[in-house]
């Protein structure tokens, strides 16, 4: 409890210049495609050209920034005359990025055979690791634009914050996995007779696909191999881009138990690969405006309620004790983790009463991330 | 146990046609609870002397976590007593361990398996063939939910209930469409005609699909159209549970006027003196914005609440846990879906 973390300051960060990319991680449904629009908002409104790369936002959310359809390229936000920069969102459309990158990789000709494969829509939706790789393919589409002063990255929900990271890699080592090669090697695969294990264990394959979907799956394999050479150079050249100066990580959390551990494997990760920490959002806090304790509040509630079982004063006591206890535990969740990282920097975000559903919801949140509450 | 809601549309409670139902799936958005409300039915449902076997189908180890032991194995393993003498079985399925299993019992390839494991080609073969996971997934399912007792209760199933920790919500209907998982794989065969009666298993009174959300916007969105997608293939749905409510506190009318941003605050001032607590302009004036936020938060979530009357599913509720979640408000989430009728 006596560790007091440093304040996160984000209204520094999206005013810095020299920063020119902020990507939002942490562990699924914390709030981070909320926040990663949010601070996108307020960067504009320092005057920078902004450009927010969401993954899958909810409906209001992208209603309220008009990117309701799967664009794929960025649509500029209509903000009020007197925002000096500009706000521009997308959807990461996910299947069509992948279609883009074969095409740029393959050559008209194989890319329509690769398209047209069978396999192939399976492979581009079911693939472990392809929405974290085309979510940094876009990253590094849009870097390569030059257009932008700061891209705002929101990453796909996973239950796990460190597959943004590590799914890239994953994917590329399923295209080096031993079957893999064993499929494009020249003149062997499915046709030639095999023995021993390997034998064994296509003949397993087989039995279970099918012979006929096996021998298409090796001249997929085949086609494609030639345009993941591509990929992975590529996973790899962007996954470098993010430990370049002008990055930096911002870990959004809820102050729930497993939220905050996700949060503490990538704060640690971060700092194993040196890639820049700016600091922990803490969202959806519930800190108490007013001093009263939660035991005494319930107590004299119940007193209340004695006589008049439908006080309002009762009401908001027993509102208060709630939410004292709600942020009794908040915070000790929070030292918890200080405890095991006492340098990262945290801002607290106290939770909305209401969904997001217009660009004035984002700026109050913007307003609690950047500190800048008494300015709104 | 079936009771309506002050409004008089969606019933809330468990209906009588679930005491049916042995095979339970427990889905949601994550981040809304649903394996902790997975292993809360399980023990629900194991109350009275009953044996319930708890199922996690993705590999994370969400079972263990919650019930605080290490990593599960791929066997049984009792990991709870429930009231009145009942037991929880829990299994964490792993992927490539039921595939060598299956290999081995429908085509005697056994050694044919561990040879792929060694070349990846288990990971190949249900990456080009996701459906081939969901049929090993759902047959074993089916395995234990059919499975009867050798012994003393010849005849008698094994376990009285399963609860299957299921996908999210975004992949539910895939994971128990196993016709079309099946059309992915060699014709014909044993695969085949096991994956016909689990199919049938999945379309009787037997299975019941359940959909843990919480009231706000993304994990509704997303319950309402999993439940499109469920009724669409046909499949039986058992109940929304509502995750984390918060009560209201306020009398309705306070409520509305409080999530206007109208709280009567002499009526505050003076209950608090009645009850002997002063409080500083500053506290005073907190407090009644809190007790707005409170207001407003309800309010909207009633708004959210409207979506779910239209799809017309039973439902159950469950409450905010302000300590947060241990072994412990396991069985108090338990005690809490036998109240509202699960059994």
């Amino acid at each position: 409890m006596s560790t007091t973390p440093p304040a996160l300051d984000m209204a520094a960060i999206l005013r810095d210049t020299s920063n020119r990319v902020v990507v939002c991680c942490g562990a699924g449904g914390v709030g981070k495609t909320t926040t990663a629009a949010a601070m996108a908002l307020r960067a504009a409104e320092y005057g920078r050209t902004v450009v927010v790369l969401t993954i899958d936002p909810a409906r209001r959310l992208a209603q309220a920034l008009g990117i309701q359809s799967l664009g794929n390229t960025p649509q500029r936000v209509p903000l009020g005359p007197e925002v000096t920069g500009e706000l521009h969102a997308m959807m990461l459309d996910m299947r069509r990025t992948f279609d883009e990158m074969v095409i740029q990789y393959s050559g008209t000709e194989r890319a329509d055979a690769i398209l047209e494969n069978q396999f192939y829509q399976t492979v581009a939706t079911s693939l472990a690791g392809t929405q974290e790789y085309m979510a940094m393919e876009k990253l590094g589409q849009l870097l390569g634009e030059d257009k932008w002063d700061l891209i705002v990255v929101d990453t796909p929900p996973s239950r796990n914050a460190l597959d943004f990271l590590d799914a890239p890699k994953r994917l590329g080592s399923f295209m080096d996995s031993r079957l893999w090669r064993l499929l494009l090697a020249p003149g062997r695969g499915i046709g030639r007779l095999v023995t021993g294990a390997v034998g064994l264990a296509m003949k397993g394959m087989s039995t279970v696909l099918g012979s006929q979907m096996l021998s298409d799956a090796a001249g997929f394999v085949q086609s494609l191999d030639a345009t993941f050479g591509g990929f992975r150079e590529k996973a790899d050249r962007t996954y470098e881009l993010l430990k370049r100066r002008g990055t930096q990580f911002v870990v959004v959390s809820a102050a729930e138990p497993d939220a905050l551990r996700e949060a503490s494997f990538f704060v640690d990760r971060l700092a194993g690969e040196r890639m820049p920490l700016a600091g922990l959002i803490l969202n959806r806090t519930h800190p108490t405006l007013c001093e009263l304790h939660a035991e005494k509040a319930a107590e004299a509630a119940e007193e209340l309620e004695k006589t008049d079982p439908t006080s309002v004063a009762a009401a908001a006591l027993r509102i208060h004790a709630d939410r004292a206890s709600t942020a009794k535990r908040e915070v000790r969740l929070l030292s918890r983790f200080t405890g095991a990282n006492p340098h990262v920097a945290i801002v607290g975000v106290p939770s909305l009463p209401f969904d997001v559903s217009d660009l004035e919801a984002l700026q109050a949140i913007a307003d609690q991330i950047t500190g800048e509450t008494e300015a709104a | 146990m079936v009771a309506s809601t002050p409004n008089g549309s969606t019933s809330i409670g468990w209906p009588s046609r679930l005491t049916k139902a042995r095979l339970h799936f427990v889905s949601g958005k994550g981040g809304t609870g649903k394996s902790t409300i997975a292993a809360s039915l399980a023990l629900a449902l194991a109350a009275g002397g009953r044996k319930v076997l708890l199922v996690e189908v993705e590999g994370r180890q969400g079972i263990a976590q919650l019930f605080d032991v290490p990593p599960l194995p791929y066997e049984e393993v009792k990991i709870a007593t429930a009231e009145g003498g009942g037991q929880v079985n829990a299994l964490a399925i792993d992927t490539e361990a039921a595939f060598l299993e299956y290999l081995d019992m429908f085509y005697n390839l056994g050694l044919a398996g561990r040879a792929m494991r060694r070349i990846g080609a288990v990971e190949f073969a249900t990456t080009i063939a996701p459906g081939l996971r969901d049929v090993l997934l759902t047959g074993k399912v089916k395995e234990v939910v059919t499975r009867t007792a050798k012994e003393a209760r010849p005849k008698h199933s094994v376990y009285d209930a399963v609860v299957v920790d299921s996908p999210p919500t975004g992949r539910i209907a895939r994971f128990l469409d196993v016709t079309k998982a099946v059309s992915d794989l060699a014709k014909g065969g044993p695969v085949h005609s096991q994956a016909e009666g689990v199919v049938n298993l999945l379309h009787s009174d037997l299975t019941a699909i359940h959909l843990v959300t919480l009231l706000e916007a993304l994990p509704i969105q997303e319950t309402v159209e999993a439940i499109q997608e469920l009724r669409e293939m046909d499949l039986p749905i058992g109940s929304v549970i509502v995750n984390r409510t918060i009560p209201a506190y306020l009398a309705p009318d306070d409520l509305a006027k409080a999530a206007e941003g109208d709280v009567d605050a002499d009526a505050v001032r003076s209950g608090l003196a009645t009850a002997g607590i002063t409080l500083s302009d500053a506290d005073f004036a907190g407090l009644l914005t809190e007790t707005i936020q409170h207001a407003t938060r309800v309010a909207a979530r009633a708004e959210s609440a409207e979506q779910l009357v239209e799809i017309d599913v039973p439902r159950l509720q469950l409450p905010t846990l302000t300590d947060g979640v241990d072994l412990g408000s396991l069985y108090e989430l338990a005690e809490e879906l036998a109240r509202q009728g699960v059994r």
